[in-house]
């Protein structure tokens, strides 16, 4: 048993060897392995490895022998590592819905008829490509150090604004959000509320006048808002701030009441995979996310749920489709970066 | 409806093959507007799309810029979950979207759109191209705006409407079927019709069809009627034909006989004698032979269209016993007639039962010797009997039902002239009327009895 650990490392250390070193920058990198081992299933995903071990063991257990190499990658890495370099991977994980719609637009992704996706809503899925399993809200997460008096937290963008606009030597320094520039799950959100509503830009305008922090990741803003460093943050990932809370505590969650963009976390079969039994396996495995409650209390991916757009109205899922791509477009993309560099990073 | 000219069939076949084409023509038609139709949605889709995106071309210090607009893409979603492509050209450098998009190979010109289908990133995309100048007019920059969409949408449709389009073709084909198969009938009834009624007559019924037939069988109902009547008149020719024939070879032989027997008298000598009375032998023969010829022939023609009288064959047994008393005078034969305690009504054709009980008796007297008896009885039970006892040499050991055969006769017959007819012709008599002819050994004695049965009325 030993034995077959420390050849399965062996040879994890052997076939990253034998690869080129990608050029795209891994995060994060661990191999499952299975004994006997059938084959290997190459994920790339942007989602931490805390929150997607739990699943992958559970495809193990449901799909014995097969090995698992997961490796984390940025938003922007995962989308140059298929599209660009046409790196190996077998399933790709991601949180940017709009790159991920592009790489299937584009031809990067090959179809499947998934079984599994008869007991999802039809927007989970696009073109039989892209195969939507999460749902994870953009919240703001606040500092329990700053927000001593709960009515004073901002329910909505508007009371954020002038929050912000009327206590400006409080917040100072104190608030975060995304940096565009390196996130591509913050670029998302960011063009979605500025389809949503022109509160965006003033909020931007605000946040850059108080010297906002800008994060690469939602784990690093929820450290930073839970330690005090930060009163609030910004399109934070509520799963993730959700899962946090469990652990640590100083801060609080809060889903905005004019709207709140919900992102639908997605798989798609890159063109070049190479163990396509295995992929749609993990693809029909996440689809019914919805029926493993106890996979979805662990890693804290909360499953689709078409009933909760009922319940709460100020939830808007974004949808797949075309016009996702125009955000990525090479010149409204320098439009809208250019407008947010002015607005926020007011040097 | 067999045989390779059913008029049914043919009628039906060439209904349902003008069906299946008026089906296929009608399918073929209505996909094709369909098709044009969708492809009609998607280029004005497509127009839309990059007209939207030319109106939001500016002209900028740094040059031509392109706020693209969300609605020019996501319009683009509401036929399916197409590929979608974009290109913006200005000055032969690609401003943004997809540089390898293949531009369009003739320039579009203002308000004039091209339109065009190729494969692209290996799918089948259609394209459109609009131009729309931007900047002062002093400095005019032609942009070309390409977009174009795969057509997995319009393929869907595509399926969608063939199949509608099947299944009305194929609903309007079963029903055009169905009602071809109705007309088919219904045109070909009074032919039924006509049919029925000939069909339905008895055999001597020749009498024209008086059906109301429609204009197309009118000739032929018209050509059946004449050969009708001309079948009639041969009918009637032929029974006039038999009665003359009797009529015209009975009387010279009766004649030539009673010459016969005037010229015997008068001659002396034996061996005159002898050979006069050999002539006269075979004038009998021949008038025998001649009679029960004829009289075959007519049972023959009148069993085939049987009048049915209501006779007493105690009357028509009385009338034959009378006729062929002379000849059993002749040979000193005794014939004792018992009829029936009431009378013994039949229905049929008097001259033929005549005929019969001529022809019985007329065999018993020629095979009975001189001074014997013959017995004829009528009897009424469940049917009627005649029967015709002799004490003659009976049929000797031959098979009895054989000798209703024509020119069949007895194995023991040596000296006696005959053709075999007699008692074909009364079996036959019999038979036409329902009834047969009886052949067995007398029961009291040498002889036989022949009886003709017949259904009582």
């Amino acid at each position: 048993m030993r034995i077959a650990y420390i050849a399965a490392q062996l040879s994890v250390v052997f076939w990253l060897a034998a690869q080129a070193a990608p050029a795209f920058e891994v995060e994060d990198r661990q191999f499952y392995p299975a004994a006997p081992q059938r084959s290997v299933l190459k994920i790339i995903s942007t989602a931490d490895l805390e929150a997607f071990d739990p699943i992958i063991r559970g495809f193990q257990a449901a799909q014995p022998g097969v090995a698992v190499d997961y490796t984390v990658a940025g938003t922007s890495d995962l989308m140059q590592a298929i599209y660009s370099e046409e790196a190996v991977f077998d399933l790709a994980i991601s949180s940017a819905m709009d790159l991920q719609t592009k790489l299937a637009n584009d031809g990067f992704a090959q179809p499947y008829l998934s079984p599994a996706a008869a007991g999802l809503p039809v927007w989970a899925t696009w073109r039989n490509q892209l195969f939507g399993f999460t749902q994870e809200s953009a919240v703001l997460i606040v500092s329990d150090a700053f927000f001593a008096d709960p009515a004073e937290i901002p329910e909505n963008r508007d009371a954020l604004i002038s929050l912000l606009r009327n206590n400006p030597a409080r917040f100072q320094g104190r608030v975060g959000t995304y940096d565009l520039r390196s996130s591509g799950l913050g670029y998302l959100f960011a063009t979605q509320d500025s389809r949503n509503s022109d509160s965006y830009w003033r909020l931007m305008e605000v946040m850059g006048r108080l010297d906002a922090q800008l994060y690469c990741c939602s784990g690093e803003m929820i450290k930073d808002v839970a330690s005090g460093k930060l009163a609030l943050a910004y399109n934070v990932l509520g799963s993730y701030a959700a899962a946090q809370l469990e652990t640590t505590a100083g801060f609080q969650i809060i889903e905005m009441n004019d709207f709140v963009n919900v992102m639908l976390r997605t798989a798609l079969i890159p063109v070049g995979a190479e163990n396509l039994p295995d992929a749609r396996n993990m693809i029909d495995f996440l689809m019914t996310m919805n029926t493993r409650p106890e996979l979805v209390a662990q890693s804290g991916l909360p499953a689709i749920d078409a009933g909760s757009f009922q319940a709460n109205s100020a939830l808007r899922p974004i949808r797949f489709g075309p016009g996702l791509l125009v955000f990525l477009d090479q010149m409204k993309q320098r439009n809208f970066l250019r407008n947010w560099e002015s607005s926020l990073v007011q040097e | 409806m067999s045989g390779r000219g059913s008029i049914r069939r043919r009628l039906f076949f060439q209904l349902v093959g003008v069906a299946a084409l008026l089906s296929l023509a009608f399918f073929l038609v209505v996909r094709a507007l369909a098709e044009q139709a969708a492809e009609g949605t998607q280029d004005d889709i497509l127009t839309a799309s990059a007209t939207a995106i030319a109106d939001s071309l500016n002209s900028e210090d740094r040059g031509v810029t392109l706020e693209l607009p969300y609605s020019a893409l996501s319009m683009l979603a509401t036929i399916n979950d197409d590929r979608v492509f974009y290109r913006v050209v200005a000055n032969q450098e690609t401003l943004t979207g997809y540089d390898d998009l293949p531009l369009p190979k003739e320039l579009p010109r203002l308000g004039t759109p091209v339109f065009a289908t190729f494969a692209y990133r290996g799918e089948e995309v259609r394209a459109v191209s609009v131009i729309r100048p931007v900047g002062p007019a002093t400095d005019i920059t032609e942009v070309i705006v390409t977009v174009a969409q795969t057509r997995a949408g319009l393929a869907a449709i595509s399926r969608r409407i063939t199949t509608t389009a099947t299944g009305i073709g194929l609903g309007f084909f079963l029903l055009a079927t169905a009602l071809s198969l109705w007309a088919a009938n219904t045109a070909l009834a009074p032919i039924a019709r006509i049919t029925g009624s000939v069909t339905r007559r008895g055999p001597k019924e020749l009498r024209p069809v008086v059906a109301d037939p429609p204009t197309e069988l009118v000739p032929l109902v018209d050509a059946l009627n004449s050969f009708m009547a001309r079948l009639r008149a041969s009918l009637y020719q032929t029974e006039n034909f038999i009665t003359e024939a009797a009529h015209r070879v009975r009387t010279p032989l009766a004649t030539v006989r009673a010459q016969a027997e005037v010229t015997y008298r008068k001659l002396n000598k034996p061996e005159h004698k002898k050979a006069i009375r050999e002539m006269i032998r075979a004038i009998d023969e021949s008038a025998r032979s001649a009679g029960q010829m004829l009289d075959h022939a007519m049972v023959t023609f009148r069993a085939d269209s049987l009048t049915r009288d209501r006779l007493d064959l105690n009357v028509l047994m009385a009338e034959v016993c009378d006729r062929l008393a002379p000849t059993a005078d002749l040979k000193d034969i005794t014939i004792h007639r018992v009829t029936s305690e009431g009378p013994a009504m039949f229905e049929g054709d008097g001259i033929l039962v005549q005929a019969a009980l001529q022809n019985i008796l007329d065999n018993a007297i020629k095979y009975s010797s001189e001074d014997k008896e013959i017995v004829v009885r009528v009897t009424v039970s469940d049917m009627l009997y005649l029967a015709v006892t002799d004490q003659g040499r009976g049929f000797g050991d031959v098979d009895k039902s054989s000798l209703t055969l024509r020119f069949t006769r007895g194995s023991n017959v040596e000296g006696i002239v005959g053709s075999g007819l007699g008692l074909a012709i009364a079996s036959e008599v019999g038979r036409a009327h329902g009834g047969r002819l009886e052949i067995t050994q007398n029961p009291e004695g040498a002889g036989a009895c022949v009886s003709l049965i017949l259904p009582r009325s």
